[in-house]
């Protein structure tokens, strides 16, 4: 008797793997599962679903809006040679920002 | 928007030759942005794209010209407009993207063409009109426009109309807004040409193309408590001759058919088309990949066609039980289903459509390949996009994917499929052969060399 129970266990196991071997889509879906154990059992359940209904990049506020939009219109202007000497309050300048100071044309009287 | 274009031309295949022939006669044009629809009219002589930027560019065939015999065929582009731009919705603090969604042509019915372009939320029905006159000798008013002193008018004169360069201007004659609380995904003209149909993912709403501030709602499939949300809205179309009669695909991959005159909510279909499924064959990518991404209507209106991830299928209207033809379109991505869910691709909304006699069907795919479908002799082929493989006056070259071990010379691999490079938006001339592809930012257009 108990020798047919594990008989019948390894028979549907066996129908298990085949599964696997001969469908390419069930072997996908062991990979992902095995990538992603927590992944839900239902793909098309209301969680999936719900959020696709709600596509779309969500914001603070309107202000929050219309600052994102400022700041990507500023980055598609074309780059018009960026003036790296300047440093114009967007960060604290280290020594290497700072613009090299050009030698005098007029030398030093005290100089030689 | 790209100007003028190279042509070479396109013909696919003759039934009576073991190979296809294919001669390439071809027009690209660059878009500044992802092209994100494509749509002949009634006639073919126009064709028109919407992008991801609102804007929609519309292109006309060149008339026969002896002077310029080669000419004849291309489409050049004819107008440009910026349809929709991108709002705020201050109630959800969601974007509402600008992107064409869909273009839908009204039939002709003066010397005025008519469009539909949608975006999420809303619908505008644009006029584009030709000007080729203008008048000249007004009395009131100088040829710039200033307006002259009236006292110093001592005759008058009757205005004259003096032929100008063709100017086409596009303006928006309607603004159909508010009716959608989810995405808008299709826009389907009624053949009694005074309706349409806008669809969202959970419901259709009935309009007339005169009236703006009020529409029908004909489908709601918003579960009450949305938690019991099993199934949204992919795509709607209205029967092309039966004008009470439109259907509606799910992305659990059946298809409602509706009749109107049963009752004034159509919630419970009329047809129900759903392909039986094997359980034991169901895995996690099945719902998924059934889903339907776009259901059209052939022309005679006897059949549908329906894509889903990895097939095309045609139904007739009269069998609900399972499609009457299925066509692979890129069966070796099934071993891949596990990468297309990690990189979304397997969300991607293919379209498809039907040549002019429905005797072809055409859908795309990865890598800039697109495939054609001819439902007479059942044959298939496969064709690239691109400029690489386009050359002036020579063969477009059919593709094949190598899915075995050994890789035939000009086989590809699926591994070395570029799926960033997606064809999901195609266009049959409405009589010819002549096709339009929108390759993300590039369209081309191939006809066929002999016409």
């Amino acid at each position: 008797m108990s020798a047919e129970i594990p008989e019948a266990a390894s028979a549907e196991e066996q129908k298990e793997m085949e599964d696997k071997v001969t469908s390419p889509e069930k072997a996908e879906e062991a990979k992902l599962k095995a990538r992603y154990p927590h992944l839900g059992q239902k793909p098309g359940g209301s969680d999936f679903l719900r959020k696709r209904l709600q596509k779309g990049q969500k914001y603070f506020d309107s202000g929050d809006y219309n600052m994102a939009k400022a700041k990507m219109k500023n980055k598609q202007l074309p780059a018009a040679a960026p003036d790296k000497t300047e440093v114009t309050g967007d960060h604290i300048p280290t020594p290497q920002d700072l613009p090299q100071r050009k030698p005098s044309l007029v030398a030093s009287k005290l100089a030689g | 928007a790209g100007g003028g274009c190279c042509c070479c031309g396109l013909f696919w295949y003759r039934d009576s030759s073991p190979k296809p022939h294919l001669v390439n006669r071809f027009c690209i044009l660059l878009a500044a942005d992802v092209i994100s629809t494509v749509e002949f009219n009634y006639s073919g002589d126009l064709l028109a794209t919407g992008d991801k930027g609102g804007r929609v560019v519309i292109f006309q065939r060149e008339q026969e010209n002896k002077s310029r015999p080669h000419s004849r065929g291309e489409y050049n582009v004819y107008s440009t407009f910026q349809s929709h731009e991108p709002e705020f919705d201050y109630l959800k603090s969601l974007e509402i993207e600008e992107k064409i969604n869909k273009i839908r042509w009204l039939p002709q019915q003066n010397a005025a063409h008519f469009l539909l372009s949608t975006n999420d939320k809303t619908i505008k029905l644009w006029k584009i009109s030709e000007r080729d006159k203008r008048a000249e000798g007004y009395n009131l008013k100088d040829e710039d426009g200033r307006l002259r002193d009236p006292f110093r008018i001592t005759a008058l004169r009757v205005p004259i109309l003096k032929p100008m360069d063709l100017m086409v201007e596009a303006s928006p004659r309607r603004i159909f807004a508010n009716a959608h609380t989810y995405h808008i995904n299709s826009i389907s003209v009624n053949s009694d040409h005074e309706t349409y149909l806008s669809a969202d993912d959970l419901r259709i709403n009935l309009w007339h193309l005169e009236i703006t501030d009020r529409s029908f709602n004909i489908v709601d499939i918003k579960p009450a408590n949305m938690e019991e949300l099993t199934e949204v809205i992919t795509a709607a179309e209205f029967h092309p001759h039966q004008c009470n009669v439109f259907v509606y695909s799910s992305s659990k991959g059946t298809i409602r058919l509706c009749d109107m005159r049963s009752s004034a909510l159509c919630d419970r279909h009329s047809k129900f088309f759903e392909e039986p499924e094997d359980p034991s064959s169901r895995s996690f990518f099945s719902e998924i990949i059934s889903s339907i991404s776009d259901v059209k209507f052939s022309h005679s209106g006897r059949y549908m066609m329906t894509r889903d991830y990895l097939s095309v299928k045609v139904w007739d209207l009269n069998m609900e039980s399972r499609p009457v033809e299925t066509h692979q379109v890129h069966e070796y991505l099934r071993s891949k289903l596990c990468s297309l869910y990690e990189n979304d691709c397997i969300f991607d909304k293919f379209e498809c459509c039907w040549n002019g006699s429905d005797s072809a069907i055409m859908t795309g795919s990865y890598n800039n390949f697109f495939r054609m479908f001819d439902r007479d002799t059942r044959r298939d082929v496969t064709l690239e996009a691109s400029r690489e493989s386009s050359k002036p006056r020579a063969s477009l070259k059919p593709r094949k994917v190598c899915t075995g071990g050994k890789r035939k010379k000009d086989e590809i691999s699926v591994d070395s499929l570029d799926f960033n490079k997606k064809i999901l938006h195609t266009a049959w001339h409405p009589a010819d052969n002549v096709i339009a592809v929108a390759a993300t930012n590039n369209l081309y257009i191939f006809q066929d060399k002999i016409n």
